[in-house]
């Protein structure tokens, strides 16, 4: 996602400031989308794999949905933080972001889905 | 009138977190959708961009509540293994939904995916919060954002309308019950 970052915002306006960039806000919405692929995807992961499955029993009451949730919000809040030191006072190209983070999100949201989560089982 | 323990942590789960975030949930599209669209005429006042934050705030704080009072406090008590021999699975519900076919579907597809999906309710409200106290009613100046953040609060009263509905009806037909009875009311 590097080549959507287009120019360095010339103010370096402040979260306050009416000159925002919209690299804070693309920040946000990627990572989203990042984190809720990973729900999906570590969900499959730990239902394919039972060493995965057993891996991600964080919490013995709960299973292995503490590992796959745990994971995916760590990836997620590291991958905000990231993108957001990396784009605060850029501008980038907004509408190739959201169509990741759309894309990103549709997939978790389809690998939560148990016929396409235990497919081809 | 009494309510067991677990059945008032249900309660409080879905009911009162995971309800009130699917009745915010209108509210925010509606206000980030008329007021926040950068053809709204009317000026967005300091009062009503606070109040907006806010709500926001709130919101993703409820949808968190909701994901973790479930997998954390009642989710256990669904999937308890019953000791070997056991022949009563009331108090073990996954079990109970698993031991009859009219009703493992409510495990199998329900449960399995209302465990996962919900996570995507306080994740994609998170994300709407933290762009709104970033730019506040500057989003009027950024309507692709806007559209984006939108999109995610649609697909997060998605998900949270799924497992609201698997949750009632997992509930309906195995519910969590069990631990010390709390009595509500003396009857006549």
């Amino acid at each position: 996602m590097a080549g959507a970052v287009t120019e360095k915002n010339p103010t370096g306006a402040n979260s306050a400031s009416a000159s925002l960039s919209n690299g804070p806000g693309a920040a946000a919405v990627l990572a989203a989308g990042i984190g809720a692929f990973m729900v999906g995807l570590f969900a499959v992961l730990a239902d394919k794999s039972a060493a995965i499955k057993s891996l991600m029993v964080f919490s013995k009451p709960t299973g292995p949905l503490s590992g796959v949730t745990t994971t995916a919000i760590v990836v997620w809040l590291t991958a905000w933080a990231v993108l957001h030191v990396r784009w605060r006072s850029k501008t980038v190209a907004l509408g190739t972001i959201n169509v990741a983070a759309l894309l990103l999100l549709a997939l978790g949201l389809l690998l939560t889905f148990p016929p396409l989560e235990q497919f081809p089982n | 009138m009494e309510i067991t323990t677990r059945s008032l942590w249900t309660l409080i789960h879905g009911m009162g977190f995971g309800a009130l975030y699917l009745l915010a949930c209108s509210g925010a599209l509606v206000e980030l959708y008329r007021r926040y669209a950068p053809a709204a005429g009317d000026v967005i006042s300091a009062c009503d961009e606070s109040f907006l934050r806010i709500y926001l705030v709130v919101m993703a704080a409820l949808a968190w509540l909701t994901v973790l009072t479930g997998a954390y406090i009642i989710y256990p008590w669904y999937r308890a293994v019953p000791p070997a021999g056991t022949t009563n699975l009331t108090a073990f519900p996954q079990r109970l939904l698993m031991a009859n076919p009219s009703t493992v579907a409510w495990h199998s597809l329900g449960m399995e995916w209302k465990e996962h999906v919900a996570w995507l309710a306080p994740i994609s409200m998170t994300m709407a919060a933290g762009v709104m106290m970033q730019y506040g009613r500057d989003l009027k100046k950024h309507p692709q954002l806007r559209a984006v953040v939108l999109s995610f609060m649609w697909i997060s009263l998605l998900a949270a309308g799924v497992a609201g509905f698997f949750g009632a009806m997992l509930n309906k037909n195995a519910p969590v019950e069990g631990g010390p009875t709390i009595r509500l009311m003396h009857g006549e």
